[in-house]
């Protein structure tokens, strides 16, 4: 499991535009929300949350695609699903380096995104754990269209359309939790369901991505 | 009687899935669906239509319902169908399952659509709008667009066995998730619209009211099973093309034609 952690991110941190460019994307269109609706900015928008969670789901897509792209395209996923003793923990630790560079990372710059949003300080902390409890669902769910599509050449639009209804959970609890934070409610409640949605899918997607990407693997 | 023996066991491996028993078994079967959804669909629209009481609210604007109600029920059941066909095609590996999903995929896609259209022109004298954010209203576009989305996956797969696998799978994620993201939307309705309407629910709908609903639902039900197995019978004959029992089923009428001449 270490080794194929330290694998995992060896590789990722060599391909850092997989990373850095989905997160550009992400302070990109904030930027752009900010400016053509000056509502967002304001601490008090209702708008606020859903903008921000709907951006961070599109950001997740985005960076899905690179998930297994590149070993798909050398042969390496291949030998992993044959030789791996244990398929499932390898797609695991996959899925997990894939959430250390999406979802921790846009948790880590939430300090970043609130001050351009004008959020006060002392929001930032929870919002940051909504964060680190919603976006592990994103990059388990995730990983099944991307393990389903990496094999077409063009897969951004299927992919787009399989996995963002599977989204709408995390999309729902995940709002009402940050829009509680900003409007200094008790945000516990959604948030124990956004913990439902990451532990179910927790326990549920890497059997279907594992099931995709042996699909994919004989459709090379 | 050991001929009797291994015919019942000749009909047992061909149930295991056989696209030719299966053919030969619904020839009855879609005659019978069929006769069924139009008498049930006749009766109960002109039950509906013309003789049900009209509504002490709503007028005659709730006859929609007649379409709209059965419409909803058959397009969630078309893809609880479809769920389970993906479950028995990973398991099992079957041929049929994959024509099923196929033969479900367009059926499921129309009814949805229907039931969202109808439910918006319903809407539009009870609610004051064509569209309501209301949770089964988002449940049931969230359900269209994963029938979209599967047909589009099917769409984008040249190989016909990978492609039935990954539907099948598909098929599958999608029904777990069916009801969390029917809680999650009720959940998120509720939150945000508390007292939202509830017209469509009568607690006391009369006898003459809802008899003809049930008819209506069970027509619908016979008019999905007669369309799911006709379009389920066309694909086995197209992918069962070079087999000889299909050469042979449409070599006959042919060769009969032939020699009249």
């Amino acid at each position: 499991m270490k080794g194929l952690l330290q694998r995992e991110l060896v590789a990722t941190l060599r391909t850092r535009g997989s990373v850095i460019n989905p997160l550009g994307f992400l302070l990109l269109s904030i930027l752009l929300f900010a400016i053509a609706d000056p509502g967002v900015r304001d601490e008090q928008s209702k708008d606020l949350s859903s903008v921000f969670w709907v951006l961070i789901l599109l950001t997740n897509m985005l960076s899905l695609d690179a998930m297994f792209r590149r070993d798909f395209d050398s042969g390496a996923l291949e030998q992993m699903l044959i030789s791996a003793h244990m398929p499932f923990v390898a797609i695991l630790a996959r899925i997990f380096v894939h959430w250390l560079g999406s979802g921790l990372l846009i948790t880590l710059f939430v300090p970043l995104l609130g001050l351009l949003l004008g959020l006060r300080p002392e929001m930032f902390l929870p919002i940051m754990l909504v964060l680190l409890v919603g976006t592990p669902a994103l990059s388990l769910l995730g990983s099944i269209g991307a393990a389903l599509t990496v094999g077409f050449s063009r897969g951004g639009a299927i992919l787009a359309l399989l996995i963002l209804p599977l989204f709408l959970p995390v999309l729902i609890f995940g709002n009402a939790s940050v829009a509680a934070v900003v409007s200094g409610q008790a945000y516990t409640a959604p948030l124990v369901w956004l913990a439902l949605c990451s532990s179910v899918a927790l326990t549920l997607a890497p059997w279907a991505t594992w099931a995709a990407l042996k699909i994919s693997v004989e459709m090379q | 009687m050991s001929g009797r023996i291994t015919s019942s066991l000749k009909q047992l491996w061909h149930k295991l899935g056989s696209p030719r028993w299966f053919y030969e078994i619904t020839h009855n079967w879609v005659r019978f669906f069929g006769v069924s959804a139009l008498l049930l669909l006749t009766v109960g629209f002109i039950w509906g239509i013309a003789f049900a009481p009209a509504d002490y609210q709503q007028g005659n604007s709730f006859r929609i319902m007649y379409v709209h109600v059965p419409a909803a029920m058959v397009g969630q059941s078309l893809y609880l169908g479809m769920g389970v066909a993906g479950f028995v095609g990973l398991v099992w590996r079957m041929k049929l399952a994959d024509v099923a999903i196929a033969a479900t995929l367009p059926l499921g896609i129309g009814l949805t659509a229907l039931a969202l259209f109808s439910g918006s022109v319903w809407g539009r004298p009870t609610w004051g709008s064509w569209w309501e954010w209301d949770g089964r209203t988002v449940s049931t576009l969230v359900l269209l667009f994963l029938y979209l989305g599967i047909y589009a996956l099917r769409e984008a797969i040249a190989d016909s066995n990978l492609r039935a696998r990954a539907a099948a799978l598909v098929s599958l994620v999608g029904t777990v998730n069916i009801p969390v993201i029917k809680y999650s939307v009720d959940w998120w309705n509720t939150l945000h619209q508390p007292a939202s309407f509830s017209l469509t629910e009568k607690p006391a709908m009369p006898p003459e009211m809802w008899l003809p609903l049930l008819v209506m639902a069970l027509g619908f039900y016979c008019f999905a099973a007669h369309n799911v197995l006709s379009r389920m019978r066309l694909e086995v004959l197209r992918r069962e093309g070079k087999t000889r029992w299909v050469n042979e089923l449409f070599a006959a009428p042919a060769a009969s034609q032939s020699t009249e001449r």
